[in-house]
């Protein structure tokens, strides 16, 4: 466990924009360090193809989503990768999930088309500019990281005082009510995950260990282009092309949470 | 002093007992909740804070009203309270040891509590909560003993005790409100995004701890024959009188600004509490009649003839009692939480274990109670006090 732990931080660390790694001299170990910090960015570590952001934002299609196979295929891969235990019932853990317009956009318009109402909407983590659940949390257990916007947790350090979670206006946050393990099929297993203990909050992490890899998030590479991701403070970048030339909208936007998840209508 | 609590009646030894076996049979459910963790109660990922936390919420107010005998005993040298306040000091302290209980018992990962001081964040409320429940705890205990001590040794309580008694009236303050900070300070949650949860919090506590307070005073009076004074039941009678009328006053504010303003998320929760909301009414027998006691309890305060009626008054202040805890022991939680951020009902129903916790804390905290209570009155005595 503690390896998988050492190596799930080093890649998470390795993640970090070379200006703020070169801030941190003398980082080294840190990250084996585990529960005691947020994953400090490693150059030294750095993978060579890792992807570079400074803000990471995700841009859905939620046009395109009228399969609800192609929905289906995005949260099993999510989940699958990241080891999400099936719990059914009101104690249920999800990292990403479909959700009607209704519940999606709790300040909603009537009359619209059918083929919006009734279409799915995928609901994660919203990585937020501003993130109450950070504001909130009494351990640092959940942090934004200052180099790229990914609200992450360190969940050695979580408490479950789910704080965090009455705080999220989003929805967004599991609580391991239960041991998770005997609820993972065993068979679909990934090894490269780490698994988590009963008692402790998670969420979606944008798979900060793939971009390290230099890959997308698992949903993107799952939504045949449904759903777009990237640097949001480069103007070049897909996700900024997207929300140029296409009409956008957030959840709860009148919070100030500032929600780095977009939604194409 | 501790020596007074080793001899007793019979009745003061099988109330312990009684007590003791309450506490084990809830920490037999406690265990089961550490071997399958939270699973084993009614919260869940949509109301993810249930009765743990909201006990927690009530005895932070039933801590704080300690303050309503200090202030005007030491801040307009009134006299009639001295006689009771050791036990108010006391039962501050039976009810902030509570509130660290059930915090306890809420952390998903209990052994892990001291990251709280390991990783220190001030940004968080939890923190500042953390800091503040200790502190109070600490100062009724000093606060408590020196003054019992000096009424033993029948002297002045030394000078320096004063700055703690001035610091226990902010303190006191200072716990409820940032308990109320918990709640009035996270974007979403309509029903707590109020700013005056604080206030709400404090007129709430200071109605309700001395209610409790003096129903205990009356049971004393019968058990032992301690009188606190006519004087002093009537002027904590009219306090509790203020503070409710208050409270309830801030309640219907609650009512009117979300009504009147008619923003559906401000109506929700009311709505959902009072009358349900896509056929779930689960609370609302409770929320109703947390409303007629209230208004009830108003209506034998107010007249100064059926408050000073000592036969009526413990009934008032039942009524009272069941009608704030329900509004903060239930209303308050399952209100924040429902409707959901999905706008839509997920109703929470405490399981039988997390009830067994709860009643064993209560048994605690009475515990606790007791025995203070028991030297107090054990110092009273030998000194002719009482
Ligand atoms: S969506 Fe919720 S969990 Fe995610 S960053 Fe925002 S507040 Fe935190
Ligand atoms: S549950 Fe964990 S992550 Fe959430 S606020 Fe508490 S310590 Fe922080």
């Amino acid at each position: 466990m503690s390896k998988t732990r050492r190596d799930f931080l080093k890649l998470a660390g390795a993640c970090a924009c070379t200006v703020a790694a070169s801030q941190l001299v003398g980082a080294n170990a840190h990250a084996a360090s585990a529960g005691h910090g947020p994953a400090v960015p490693q150059p030294g570590n750095q993978h060579e193809h890792a992807l570079h952001g400074t803000h990471w934002g995700m841009v859905i299609d939620t046009k395109r989503f009228t399969d609800p196979l192609l929905v289906q295929k995005c949260v099993d891969a999510c989940h699958l990768t990241h080891n999400v235990p099936k719990i059914d019932g009101p104690q249920e853990l999800k990292w990403i999930w479909p959700a009607n317009y209704l519940e999606t956009f709790t300040e909603h318009n009537h009359y619209l088309p059918d083929s919006v109402e009734q279409r799915s909407f995928l609901l994660l983590c919203n990585h937020c500019e501003n993130p109450p659940c950070v504001r909130v949390c009494p351990t640092k257990a959940t942090f934004k990281r200052g180099w790229d916007g990914i609200v992450q947790m360190d969940m050695h350090r979580c408490i479950g005082c789910r704080f965090c979670m009455a705080a999220c206006p989003y929805g967004a946050r599991s609580f391991n009510f239960h041991n998770p393990r005997p609820y993972i099929d065993e068979a679909k297993m990934n090894p490269a995950y780490p698994t988590r203990m009963r008692g402790v909050v998670e969420k979606c992490t944008f798979c900060v260990e793939r971009l390290a890899q230099g890959l997308m998030p698992a949903c993107v590479e799952a939504s045949d282009g449904a759903i777009l991701f990237g640097d949001l403070d480069d103007p070049a970048s897909t996700v900024r092309k997207a929300l140029a030339s296409k009409f956008t909208v957030r959840r709860k936007v009148s919070l100030g949470t500032e929600p780095s998840v977009y939604y194409i209508i | 002093m501790l020596e007074k609590a080793l001899k007793g009646s019979p009745l003061y030894w099988f109330w312990l007992f009684f007590l003791a076996c309450v506490a084990g049979v809830g920490s037999m459910a406690y265990l089961y909740q550490l071997n399958f963790g939270l699973s084993v109660t009614g919260m869940s990922r949509d109301v993810s804070w249930g009765f743990y936390i909201a006990q927690f919420t009530y005895l932070v107010g039933v801590a704080a009203s300690a303050v309503m005998l200090v202030l005007p005993t030491y801040l307009h040298h009134y006299k009639a309270f001295k006689k009771m306040i050791i036990l108010g000091e006391f039962m501050a302290i039976a009810a902030v040891s509570m509130c660290l209980l059930f915090i306890i018992v809420d952390l998903g990962q209990p052994q892990r509590a001291m990251n709280v001081i390991l990783h220190p964040t001030p940004g968080s409320i939890l923190f500042w909560d953390m800091i503040v429940l200790n502190g109070y705890l600490f100062i009724n205990l000093l606060v408590g003993w020196v003054t019992l001590q000096a009424e033993r040794n029948e002297v002045a309580p030394p000078k320096w005790i004063k700055f703690f008694i001035y610091l226990s009236i902010f303190w006191a303050f200072s716990i409820h409100t940032v308990t109320a900070f918990l709640y009035a300070g996270l974007p979403g949650r309509h029903y707590w995004l109020t700013a005056i949860m604080a206030a709400r919090f404090l007129a709430s506590a200071f109605c309700s701890g001395p209610a409790i307070l003096l129903l205990l005073a009356f049971l004393l009076k019968r058990l032992v024959n301690f009188d606190p004074g006519k004087e002093a039941i009537k002027s904590l009678a009219k306090i509790i009188t203020y503070a409710m009328a208050i409270n309830v006053f801030f309640f219907l504010l609650e009512v009117f600004t979300a009504f009147y303003s008619d923003i559906p998320g401000h109506k929700a929760p009311i709505v959902y509490l009072f009358s349900g909301m896509d056929g779930f009414a689960q609370w609302t027998p409770f929320m109703w009649l947390a409303a007629i006691l209230a208004f009830l309890s108003l209506a034998l305060l107010i007249p100064a003839k059926l408050r000073d009626n000592h036969e009526l008054l413990p009934w008032t202040l039942l009524f009272l009692v069941i009608a704030t805890w329900i509004d903060k022991g239930i209303g308050l939680l399952v209100g924040g939480f429902t409707p959901n951020m999905f706008e839509t009902v997920t109703e929470y129903v405490p399981s039988i274990p997390e009830l067994a916790i709860v009643l064993a804390i209560y048994a605690m905290g009475a515990m606790i109670l007791t025995v203070l209570w028991k030297i107090a009155l054990g110092v009273k005595q030998e000194v002719g006090h009482f």
